[in-house]
């Protein structure tokens, strides 16, 4: 029965996880858990195998050893309970703004009108009504990243992974990118799973920030802001507690940055 | 702003014609009419319809001889490009091909193949598949890997990564392929009427230049220039109706 509730509790689980590109080794037995419903964050310096940790989940690398289990389920490949949000966008550049969207609905094989009404759906939720038949483009950085959650979204998968999605957008769409985020975890009772290396936006946006260091990655520490969570985005920069995590996290990676 | 581009190419063609008139009139060779000459002999031609009999002719190996290397070109190229092995085995000849002087390797083929439409077809793909097959394997080689990432991540099938991720990134580059194919497989076109038999096109050429009537000679280098061009334009709308979002913009349009 404690398996059960187990599985009730965390969305994914990595066990033991080794990654080995030939002799360099990028993670090192990291076993992590991801609370249901909840935002969590990856944090660490770069080269500490946060993307790496984030692909293994996705399916799209394998483990040299360990598992990840999505629901119980050992993962073997990408699914259907996964979304990738890419940090480069990897949008189609042929392909309008819906059609992009609903490319994932599109390679599982959904009809035509069905995906264009989901897609048209979830073009309205990130705020891109009007857009539907313009190109990447002649989108800004910001509009990009909005239609590649979008196409996340749209499939429905239980788990979202965000690949730094927000590194490659400027400051003020950031910032709102970020807000828009929590308000997000709050609507959709999915798992967020979300890979930064800015410790602002890892202590704005998540449940829980699991820090990795490198060589060889493993979780040195999980922390959960819980105090500030409920206090409105408006106020949690300036909360103390947010910015005594800030300073605590920085404290432990300083060292880390060349 | 639409009539810019149009002033600016219409600009462009009035000094090419006339410097070419003007040249001819100095004139810089016996040998070289006017603009104005070889108009009107091309106006002959086309009135007389010499010029269409021997179209019908030279279009023969060169249609032939474009549609194999296209579609063998591309389906080569794209198997060299997804498979190492396939990339060792067959782009070597490919470069090889490319690199080969052409002219030179005619006498071969008119032993082996004779003196009909088969050597000349093969001389318009050897001229013409090397850059369709490398620009293609080179294209898919170098399909984004976040794009092939994402297809996977989405649970596309190998298939579907092709036909709708690396076959369409690659698009831009395989089409820049075909027109340089095209473009070559016209010059392969005429060499082999020059060089094989005076047939069509090459047969006006010989024929006009053996009883020294250079405006025909011209008039018939000039049409086939021309009949290039409209081609290449062709190919870029069939490019532009197919992919949309790739068009940036080109030279010729």
């Amino acid at each position: 029965m404690r398996d059960d509730e187990h599985d009730v509790e965390y969305a994914v689980s990595v066990r033991d996880v080794s990654k080995n590109y030939g002799d360099v080794e990028a993670l090192k037995d990291l076993s992590l858990d991801f609370p249901r419903g909840q935002l969590t964050s990856i944090l660490g310096p770069s080269g500490c195998g946060k993307t790496t940790l984030l692909k293994i989940i996705a399916g799209l690398l394998s483990p040299t050893s360990g598992e990840v289990e999505v629901n119980g389920k050992t993962v073997t490949g990408p699914g259907p309970d996964r979304a990738f949000v890419f940090q480069d966008f990897a949008l189609l550049p042929w392909a309008s703004v819906i059609r992009n969207v609903a490319f994932g609905l599109e390679l599982r094989g959904v009809a035509k009108s069905e995906r264009e009404s989901i897609a048209q759906k979830y073009i309205k939720n990130v705020g891109l009504s009007g857009f539907e038949n313009s190109f990447p483009h002649e989108l800004s950085g910001g509009m990009r990243q909005r239609v590649g959650l979008a196409r996340a979204l749209s499939v429905d998968a239980q788990v979202l992974l965000m690949d730094e999605p927000f590194s490659a957008v400027d400051e003020q769409t950031r910032r709102k990118f970020q807000e828009d985020l929590l308000s997000l975890v709050q609507q959709e009772s999915k798992t967020f799973i979300f890979v930064t290396h800015s410790i602002e936006e890892a202590v704005f946006v998540s449940d829980q920030i699991a820090i990795l260091l490198p060589r060889p990655s493993r979780v040195s520490e999980i922390i959960k802001p819980t105090g500030i969570r409920n206090k409105g985005t408006d106020n949690i920069r300036r909360d103390p507690e947010y910015l005594d995590i800030v300073d605590r996290i920085w404290a432990s990676l300083r060292s880390y940055v060349e | 702003m639409r009539n810019r581009p149009l002033f600016l190419k219409l600009l462009s063609a009035v000094i090419v014609f006339g410097a070419w008139e003007i040249a001819g009139r100095i004139p810089v060779s016996y040998a070289f009419p006017t603009f104005l000459e070889s108009m009107s002999a091309l106006a002959t031609l086309t009135l007389e319809g010499t010029i269409f009999t021997a179209y019908a002719e030279t279009l023969k190996p060169l249609v032939v001889g474009i549609i194999i290397s296209a579609v063998l070109g591309i389906g080569i190229g794209l198997w060299t490009g997804l498979s190492a092995k396939f990339d060792w085995l067959f782009s070597p000849i490919f470069v090889v091909m490319q690199a080969a002087p052409l002219a030179a390797l005619i006498p071969l083929l008119i032993m082996v193949y004779g003196i009909g439409l088969t050597s000349k077809v093969l001389v318009v793909c050897i001229m013409a598949m090397p850059v369709i097959v490398l620009n293609t394997s080179g294209a898919v080689r170098n399909t984004p890997d976040t794009l092939k990432e994402m297809g996977r991540a989405f649970l596309g099938t190998e298939r579907d990564l092709l036909l709708k991720i690396v076959i369409p990134a690659a698009s831009p580059i395989i089409f820049a392929g075909l027109r340089l194919g095209v473009s070559a497989g016209f010059i392969g076109a005429i060499l082999s009427e020059l060089k094989i038999t005076p047939t069509g096109v090459g047969d006006i050429i010989t024929y006009s230049r053996s009883i020294a009537d250079y405006p025909s000679m011209y008039a018939a280098i000039f049409s086939i220039i021309v009949l290039a061009v409209l081609f290449l334009n062709l190919l870029e709308r069939v490019e532009r109706h197919l992919f949309k979002g790739n068009i940036r913009g080109y030279v010729s349009d």
